[in-house]
């Protein structure tokens, strides 16, 4: 019971040390210097201890300094409670979801069995989708709450746009639940050992339709019509001011990771490594003994699964740096007339030919 | 339940590092307040319409929508995790239910409930 308890503790502590202490500060650097990639600017690279600028990476601390030291803006007419509760809500569900994704297998170390996730839920994905959405009353409280005629519209458009994609992420999944036959994410992941059964072989249309349902959810280019900086200033936080502004950034990332995490775990073979299988691994680390070698290939799983995390960040931040954003009426109407019926035939195709087989 | 347990400690983890940060951009920032910053935003001019204004009756229509399709949604859930199971019988059943549910996006389709000016 208390081992138990100390394993728990131990992951939940390296589940939340990598979200909060890796990546919701390196993402911020991260977005900056894609950009800067991209756009052909040198980028963040001014923040500097003793002339030592390290590539820029020092900005998120001094970002961090700089913010929490600011005001906290309260604008005149807003609703205190609501306004200090939008962040909270925010930030909060987007540390929790990453609760339920495996990070690697079950491993067997000195007699004991080490299941490599924090919660292991057998309604994983489902955990995943209720706390995704209650995202959705930060936003809208945030624009609602702020007495601001932006914000309101920008919350307005990110409650409709949020609860559109949300139906069609929602029957995008169905299709890898009845190849998989689980709810389970762990059972999930176990089932991708072979290169050819990963879900984006088995589902090519539903791993685009939940890609692009889940930038959406997430209010990221090209879908960030509700923090339109050309239209509406900020959107729903134009009126947040010090770490409460940034409170918003940080749900946005840590979401951002948590899509990169369910993509890999449903889609992307999960910690399997392509063509290498874990007995072969095993094989290779021989040398150090029955236990060490487990331990090697815990690492290396667990290296698969982040150096396949950061693979789909980079790719959602080359997405957001490479497409225009979208018109509003055009959002609604891929939401509803394109990826609802493309997720309800993707449905009627994966029965048949699973039927079939 | 005992599974449930590291989520109930990682949401109290996760709430007090929110709350944690809310607290301390409170205390720490500056307090300078007078009339004119207080103002809402409105880029540089006075507000001169409240935003608690009557909105568009189309969000109101796509929150129905959202419940009408998403409920119908979660039915499906249970229905594929034991699809393999169910066989040709619960694949048929379930295409019924789904040519229903495709009836009511049609409809609300053609009724222009989707259109955007």
């Amino acid at each position: 019971m208390i081992a138990d308890l100390i394993e728990a503790i131990a992951k939940i502590l390296f589940v939340f040390g990598v979200n909060m202490g890796f990546f919701a500060p390196i993402l911020g650097w991260v977005e900056r210097k894609q950009s800067a990639v991209m756009q052909d600017r040198v980028g963040a690279n001014r923040a500097d201890i003793f002339g030592f600028t390290l590539i820029g990476l020092l900005h998120p601390l001094s970002d961090t300094i700089k913010l929490i030291t600011k005001e906290d803006f309260i604008p005149a007419g807003a609703n205190k409670l609501f306004h200090t509760l939008a962040p909270f809500i925010s930030l909060t569900p987007a540390l929790i979801t990453f609760a339920v994704v495996p990070f690697g297998g079950q491993y067997e170390i000195f007699g004991r069995r080490i299941n490599l996730v924090v919660a292991d839920l057998d309604v994983g994905i489902l955990f995943v989708f209720a706390f995704a959405s209650l995202a959705t009353y930060g936003t809208v409280l945030a624009g609602w709450s702020s007495n601001n005629n932006w914000s309101f519209l920008g919350g307005l458009r990110a409650a409709a746009q949020m609860l559109s994609y949300e139906v069609a992420m929602g029957l995008s999944i169905i299709g890898i639940i009845m190849v998989y036959g689980s709810l389970k994410l762990t059972e999930i992941g176990a089932m991708q050992t072979d290169f050819f059964k990963w879900g984006i072989f088995l589902q090519p249309i539903g791993f685009i339709l939940f890609l692009t349902c889940a930038i959406a959810e997430n209010k990221r280019a090209p879908f960030d019509i509700p923090e339109a900086e050309t239209e509406i200033v900020a959107g729903y936080f134009t009126e947040y001011s010090s770490m409460k502004f940034i409170m918003f950034w940080m749900g946005e990332f840590l979401e951002m990771v948590t899509i990169s995490g369910i993509i890999t775990t449903l889609f992307l073979g999960a910690w399997h490594l392509p063509f290498i299988s874990d007995e072969r691994l095993l094989s290779l680390f021989g040398f150090a003994g029955p236990n060490g070698s487990i331990i090697m290939l815990m690492m290396a799983n667990i290296a698969t699964f982040f150096g396949k995390i950061i693979f789909m960040i980079w790719f959602q931040m080359t997405i957001r740096w490479t497409l225009p954003r979208f018109r509003y009426d055009q959002i609604m109407k891929l939401g509803w007339k394109i990826m609802l019926p493309i997720s309800l035939i993707n449905i009627f195709i994966t029965g048949l030919v699973v039927l079939l087989k | 339940m005992s599974e449930y347990i590291p989520v109930l400690i990682m949401l109290l983890l996760g709430a007090g590092t929110a709350v944690g940060i809310l607290v301390a951009t409170t205390l720490i920032g500056p307090k300078k307040s007078f009339a004119d910053k207080m103002e809402p935003f409105e880029c540089g001019e006075h507000p001169i319409v409240s935003p608690k204004l009557r909105f568009s009756v189309k969000f109101y229509l796509v929150a129905i929508f959202f419940v009408i399709f998403d409920i119908e949604a979660v039915f499906l859930y249970p229905w594929a995790v034991l699809f393999k199971r169910l066989g040709i019988f619960g694949f048929i059943e379930m295409m019924i239910f789904l040519v229903i549910l495709a009836v009511g996006l049609i409809y609300v389709w053609k009724r222009g409930a989707l259109e955007w000016e």
